[in-house]
């Protein structure tokens, strides 16, 4: 749906000179389509004006480095001015949770309903237990939603932390004391209290809020935010910060495919870091900040560390060493398929890393029409292992009535296994092609350069 | 709570004022200043963007502007006006309120979104004025993933007077769903609400379990369900579009239900979703109780999201 921003700034510097400084002109046109791209990424507006400005007062006189046009030079003045307000190349201490203060130390979730404020509890205690070896005590007081409090005692069980036990038609702030009691007299190292869902401009509910703090002292108070958070995100994060203060931001949902402008947004009007990402359902899911793979994806310029890091975690190391081995002999088999098809899975299928490619937006649209999903990977992991071992060594020996046979076993078509077949064809043919390139060769021409004619479609 | 009753316009329209306080303040400041030039619709344009609507909507609106206006001096009210109808103008087609078919027994609502969009309160708040309009209401707790969302959806049962359909955490939500129908059907139900758990539309496999839900209706019969709700909050910003449309996709969405217009959110996507794919906007949240869901007009909301009176 959105075009990259190098892709749009392109188009407007095609139509301008190539070379030498970047004159107030060539800024200024850039500029409404840096404004366009923030805008379609859910960067607020006052925001986006101030950013413009900065990018606008730094780029004017730049010299364009020889090798690269302007469109590129632009956009690394933007995605680094991004990095930087977005907190990169802050001290990490900044975005560690703050735990200097005489135990128990008092970390309070805030935001708005249905922000992901007691997951993210749960998810921050297991981390405080497991590497920072804290003994944690979970607190909900969520009186408001039915059973958010049993919620919270519930995924306490699962990080293996304690919550403090439920006393039915108690207040929040007589949980807080009764929590901060128990904290004190348990040798507790950190209390979280999980307050409930609340909007900004409720005052009966922020003045609760504002209460509990009164009593409670969080040395960290978390505002917890949606990722996909539209125009928004800059009046809940004032108003919170205004009357309760922010110590840190929690991002949540950062696993979805918003380009998560808010993350800027928020950032800007706070003045306070983003200490943690939620990046999936899963309790383990939280991460810390990176402010480079967000300033990325609100630019449209794909996730790639992340996706390195998540190859880097689930391929097997020497499994992809013996498969390099056999590419080079040129006995590319349908069991290394199976194997390959087995890795992308684990890292989280298609849906999991074309969010994180670059400049997949163009392909985007083949890909969906090829129709490749996770299904697909699946079912043709099912015509894999429907086949012999001498056939998955020797693919030769597939004719029709053994693919018939493969289709019932697997529960697919013959069609279906032709198109496999065709797949394994051309990749074989590619991975050819790729050793007479070389590595070099492979480094130029990319991953277009390996993409089979199978996924074409 | 309810002392405010009656006035639903009001109420509805003090929820979205705060939204369009800024709005229409932003509008105000451009055209006391200048006349209607290329900078002023450039400025319009992205203050109809800050509401959340979606750029192509703004330059579509504001074109229209440049097309009649050009050059004039022209009054902020008039501005509002035009742009207010412009507006409603799109939305017109696609404001049709819930109707429950009386002939369906019962009548089976599908409730879908991501997480956090407020699925469990809208189906609260359904049966509660399903239950007050004195239907046989039964609830089926689908959501069985997060902690303690069976409990949940149990609590409003009982508050609402409904019948829960409920298995443990973690119980195929297809299989339950299909439970749920053949009770309520035996009951004489007139409405079958089911939850789902909330996902992310770019996870391929969650949505293939919702889909599941959709197919083991079916095969019950065809019809069913007779409604699919796709649950949208309105603090949402561009990546509504991408729920709509994976959702509409995945599991045919009939209709859809905006929450929390009580905030600052503006809630502006919903234009470009009308314009985009048609979908009916059934009724909008714009607060905690029953009667703050409320039917969707075209013309209430455009009006009040350009701060004009009635």
């Amino acid at each position: 749906m959105f075009d990259s921003l190098s892709n749009r700034l392109s188009d407007v510097f095609d139509r301008l000179r190539r070379h030498g400084a970047l004159s107030e002109t060539d800024v200024a046109t850039a500029l409404r389509e840096i404004r366009i791209a923030l805008l379609e990424a859910d960067v607020a507006l006052p925001v986006v004006k101030d950013f413009v400005n900065a990018v606008k007062e730094k780029a004017v006189g730049q010299d364009v480095v020889r090798s690269v046009s302007p469109a590129q030079m632009v956009v690394k003045i933007v995605h680094d001015h991004l990095v930087e307000t977005l907190g990169g190349g802050a001290d990490a201490a900044s975005s560690a949770l703050n735990l200097n203060a005489v135990p128990p130390v008092v970390i309070m979730m805030i935001g708005l309903q249905g922000s992901g404020k007691t997951t993210s509890a749960a998810k921050i205690a297991r981390h405080l237990r497991l590497r920072e070896r804290k003994k944690v005590l979970l607190v909900s007081l969520d009186v408001q939603r039915p059973a958010a409090q049993e919620q919270l005692a519930v995924l306490a069980k699962q990080v293996e932390v304690e919550s403090l036990p439920i006393v039915a038609g108690e207040r929040p702030i007589a949980i807080t004391k009764r929590a901060l009691d128990v904290g004190r007299r348990e040798g507790y190292d950190v209390v979280i209290l999980d307050t409930a869902g609340r909007l900004h401009i409720d005052e009966a509910l922020m003045s609760e809020v504002a209460a509990v703090r009164d009593v409670a002292q969080p040395t960290e108070s978390l505002l917890v935010a949606d990722a996909m958070t539209g125009q928004d995100a800059v009046n809940v994060a004032k108003a919170f910060n205004d009357r309760i203060g922010v110590t840190g931001i929690v991002l949540t949902r950062v696993d979805g495919d918003a380009r998560g402008g808010a993350a800027l947004s928020m950032r800007a009007v706070t003045q306070k870091p983003i200490k943690f990402m939620g990046v999936g359902e899963k309790i383990d899911a939280l991460e810390p900040f990176h402010a480079d793979r967000i300033a990325g994806r609100i630019l449209g310029m794909g996730d790639v560390v992340s996706l390195v890091e998540k190859a880097a975690e689930t391929v097997d190391r020497e499994e992809a060493e013996k498969l390099a081995l056999k590419l080079q002999k040129g006995g590319f088999d349908l069991d290394d398929l199976a194997s390959q098809l087995k890795q992308l899975r684990k890292m989280g299928g298609m849906s999991g890393m074309m969010g994180m490619l670059p400049g997949i937006a163009k392909i985007k649209k083949q890909i969906e029409g090829a129709n490749i999903n996770d299904g697909m990977i699946k079912r043709q992991e099912a015509i894999l292992s429907s086949m012999t071992k001498q056939e998955r060594k020797n693919p030769k020996l597939l004719n029709a009535s053994r693919r018939v046979r493969i289709a019932s076993g697997s529960g697919t078509s013959v069609p279906e296994i032709n198109r496999l077949l065709k797949q394994y064809q051309d990749m074989a043919h590619m991975m050819k092609k790729a050793n007479k390139l070389g590595k070099k060769g492979l480094m130029r021409h990319g991953l277009a350069g390996l993409m089979p004619g199978g996924f074409r479609g | 709570m309810s002392e405010e009753r009656g006035g639903w316009l009001s109420r509805l329209k003090s929820g979205l004022s705060r939204s369009s306080q800024r709005l229409t303040e932003g509008i105000s400041s451009i055209f006391t200043r200048r006349k209607l030039d290329d900078e002023t619709l450039g400025e319009l344009e992205e203050l109809l963007i800050a509401a959340d609507m979606s750029i192509g909507i703004a330059e579509e609106v504001t074109g229209k502007l440049r097309r009649t206006r050009f050059n004039q001096e022209v009054a902020p009210e008039e501005i509002r006006q035009a742009l207010a109808e412009e507006v409603a103008r799109l939305l017109e087609p696609v404001a049709k309120p819930l109707v429950l078919n009386p002939a369906l027994k019962p009548h089976v609502i599908l409730v879908v979104g991501v997480n956090g969009s407020g699925k469990t309160t809208t189906i609260a708040k359904l049966a509660r004025q399903y239950r007050d309009a004195g239907k046989t209401v039964f609830l089926a707790a689908g959501d069985t993933f997060r902690a303690a969302a069976v409990e949940q959806l149990k609590i409003w049962g009982e508050r609402t007077g409904s019948t829960v359909i409920a298995r443990g955490q973690g119980a195929d939500a297809a299989g339950l769903a299909f439970d749920a129908y053949q009770e309520a059907k035996a009951a004489g139900a007139d409405v079958l609400l089911i939850d789902t758990a909330g996902r992310l539309q770019n996870k391929t496999d969650l949505m293939a379990e919702l889909q599941k839900i959709v197919r083991v209706l079916k095969k019950v019969e065809a019809a069913l369900p007779h409604t699919v709700l796709l649950v949208l909050d309105a603090t949402t910003g561009q990546n509504a579009h991408s729920q709509a449309e994976i959702f509409r996709q995945i599991v045919g969405v009939t209709g859809i239900v905006m929450t929390k217009l009580d905030g600052t959110a503006r809630g502006g996507v919903l234009v470009s979703l009308a314009e985009k794919y048609g979908i009916p906007i059934h009724a909008v949240g714009v607060g905690e109780t029953a009667e703050d869901l409320r039917p969707f007009s075209a013309d209430a909301f455009a009006r009040s999201l350009m701060g004009l009176e009635k």
